[in-house]
């Protein structure tokens, strides 16, 4: 059956044993929006403030030298994870929103030109949109979008038809963080490379959740968070491939990104760091260096098979539900996430009632305003599904809904 | 929990009493909750002596602040804009009788928001038009 010990698992964070309301325990459904953290990661970020914080890279001190190790060890563990080449190209920056700005600004501003053709998709996030708005609107470049189709899906012959375009850029999410969909990322990768593009991977719903291997997809550009993964707010990651790192120019000045600074110059300094000004997020980068240890020893496929269970069987038990409809494929296409609408119940006072039950779930537009206004709903609700999710879990959110059609007589 | 459900804002939410367009109007404004989508137009009748004669609601949004929008409404017809300006949070959350956290008190006072927009004749709802 189950692949995963989740019993286990669960003991493994702490605010999984905490009640909502005397007596009635939390049923996390939220993690699309962030995940909750094992301890293992709040001990070494504990652990690391405790023992041996400093700033890094300048000192010659222990604690210097100690903090310097920790925070290299955690973008050491980082490119492993991911299957980069090298982990001087891994850009630790504070998010994912972060990493696609850098791009859109770096290589985008200083690769793109008036009438060049960039690809998105209708389901992306705000992150993967509003930077292009912003490129756009300064540099003039074109944006289109891949279709989605009715059942929530890339429309891949609109992509193909795209193409033709020879767009300078294609940037897509590589799972939708509404509909769920994983969407088929080789093969649109291989099909923009063929057309001569450079391709950006919206890791921050994949890379959590699903096995993700650079090499493998090939990608030129991987963007994603650590917060989603098991890992502490404030820090993100960029993956680029290192020829195009390279070439591009640096992002925020200041320290720690040069090599030398005069009065009226400065040469950038090597990868990682041109893209890394300033104090960085060290003991967040020690508490993301332990969340790959975690979903490591967890094992990847294992967390990934979990899910495919969990919301096959939560797609199964909404479907019963009248009143209830789903948005997104089928349970083959997606991963954990469940956006589904109530009739005549706003997903606001759903998600309201279901937190008198303890369950924690997300109600609004999810920062994908355009694919919301594609399907003509200003907001659903939303329930999503992490390694520490079970079945029962589902049952409680079912319980749930029936109590909200109860309130609103529905 | 279920006291934010209590059986005035499912009733206000399934059967309002001032839903609609006022077509002609003397002032009319609309914004949106950008957090969760939301969406009110408010369209007022005014008379000779700015007092609120007719007063209607339109737009979709969560039970809080469909009833809300309603009650509001309700309870600034016969009132000058004066005095509608006079209005603030505490009279919304009274009108309402329930205490709200931070993210659902933005629902219940959008229609407010709005309301004083049009009635100042501002080109957008802001959250300092309903600070207490």
């Amino acid at each position: 059956m189950d692949t995963l010990d989740v019993t286990h698992i669960r003991a493994d964070f702490p605010v999984l044993e905490r009640e909502i309301h005397p007596g009635v325990p939390l049923v996390y459904l939220d993690s699309t929006a962030t995940s909750q953290k094992p301890s293992v990661v709040l001990d070494a970020m504990d652990g690391f403030y405790r023992c041996c914080n400093a700033n890094i890279h300048r000192g010659v001190h222990t604690l210097a030298e100690e903090s310097t190790g920790a925070y290299e060890l955690a973008r050491k563990r980082m490119a492993e994870f991911i299957g980069s080449p090298s982990p001087r190209q891994v850009i630790f920056t504070r998010n994912t929103t972060e990493s696609i700005n850098l791009v859109a600004y770096t290589w985008g501003r200083s690769n793109l030109k008036a009438g060049d053709v960039v690809i998105l998709t209708e389901m992306e996030h705000h992150s993967n949109i509003v930077p292009w708005h912003i490129l756009a609107a300064e540099k003039n470049i074109r944006l289109e979008f891949i279709s989605v189709t009715d059942e929530g899906l890339l429309d891949l012959e609109i992509y193909r038809s795209l193409l033709e375009l020879q767009p300078k850029l294609v940037a897509f999410t590589h799972m939708s963080n509404v509909l769920g969909t994983v969407n088929p990322a080789a093969e649109i990768i291989r099909l923009a490379h063929a057309a001569g593009a450079v391709v950006l991977v919206d890791g921050a719903q994949s890379v959590p959740h699903l096995p993700v291997n650079v090499q493998l997809l090939d990608c030129d550009f991987l963007a994603f968070s650590a917060h989603k993964m098991c890992g502490p707010t404030g820090i993100g990651v960029l993956y680029g491939r290192k020829a195009l790192l390279e070439a591009m120019p640096p992002f925020l000045g200041g320290g720690d990104m040069i090599k030398r600074v005069h009065l009226r110059s400065f040469t950038p300094n090597e990868l990682p760091y041109k893209f890394e000004a300033g104090t960085p997020a060290i003991a967040e980068a020690v508490g993301l260096g332990a969340a790959v240890g975690y979903l490591t020893s967890v094992g990847m496929e294992a967390i990934s098979a979990h899910e495919q269970e969990i919301i096959a069987y939560a797609l199964e038990r909404l479907k019963e539900i009248p009143g209830v409809s789903v948005f997104g494929p089928r349970a083959e296409h997606k991963g954990g996430v469940a956006s589904f609408m109530l009739k005549d119940v706003h997903p606001h006072d759903i998600a309201q009632i279901l937190d008198g039950q303890g369950i924690a779930i997300r109600a609004g537009h999810h920062c994908a305003m355009p694919l919301h206004e594609k399907f003509g709903i200003p907001a659903t609700a939303r329930a999503s599904f992490y390694l520490y999710n079970t079945r029962e879990e589902v049952d409680k959110l079912v319980e749930g809904i029936y109590k909200v059609k109860r309130v609103f007589r529905a | 929990m279920d006291d934010f459900y209590r059986e005035l804002i499912i009733d206000r939410y399934k059967n309002p009493q001032y839903r609609g367009i006022l077509n002609p109007h003397d002032i009319s404004f609309e914004d949106d909750n950008p957090l969760c989508g939301d969406h009110i137009r408010v369209d007022l009748r005014v008379d000779a002596t700015n007092r609120v004669t007719e007063a209607n609601f339109n737009g979709h949004g969560c039970a809080i602040s469909q009833a809300s929008a309603d009650l509001l409404m309700e309870s600034i017809i016969g009132k000058t804009l004066d005095e509608v300006k006079s209005i603030n949070r505490d009279d919304i959350l009274e009108m309402l009788s329930i205490d709200l956290g931070p993210v659902r008190l933005k629902c219940a006072l959008l229609s407010l928001k709005v309301l004083k927009a049009g009635v100042y004749g501002l080109g957008e709802a802001t959250d300092e038009l309903v600070a207490s």
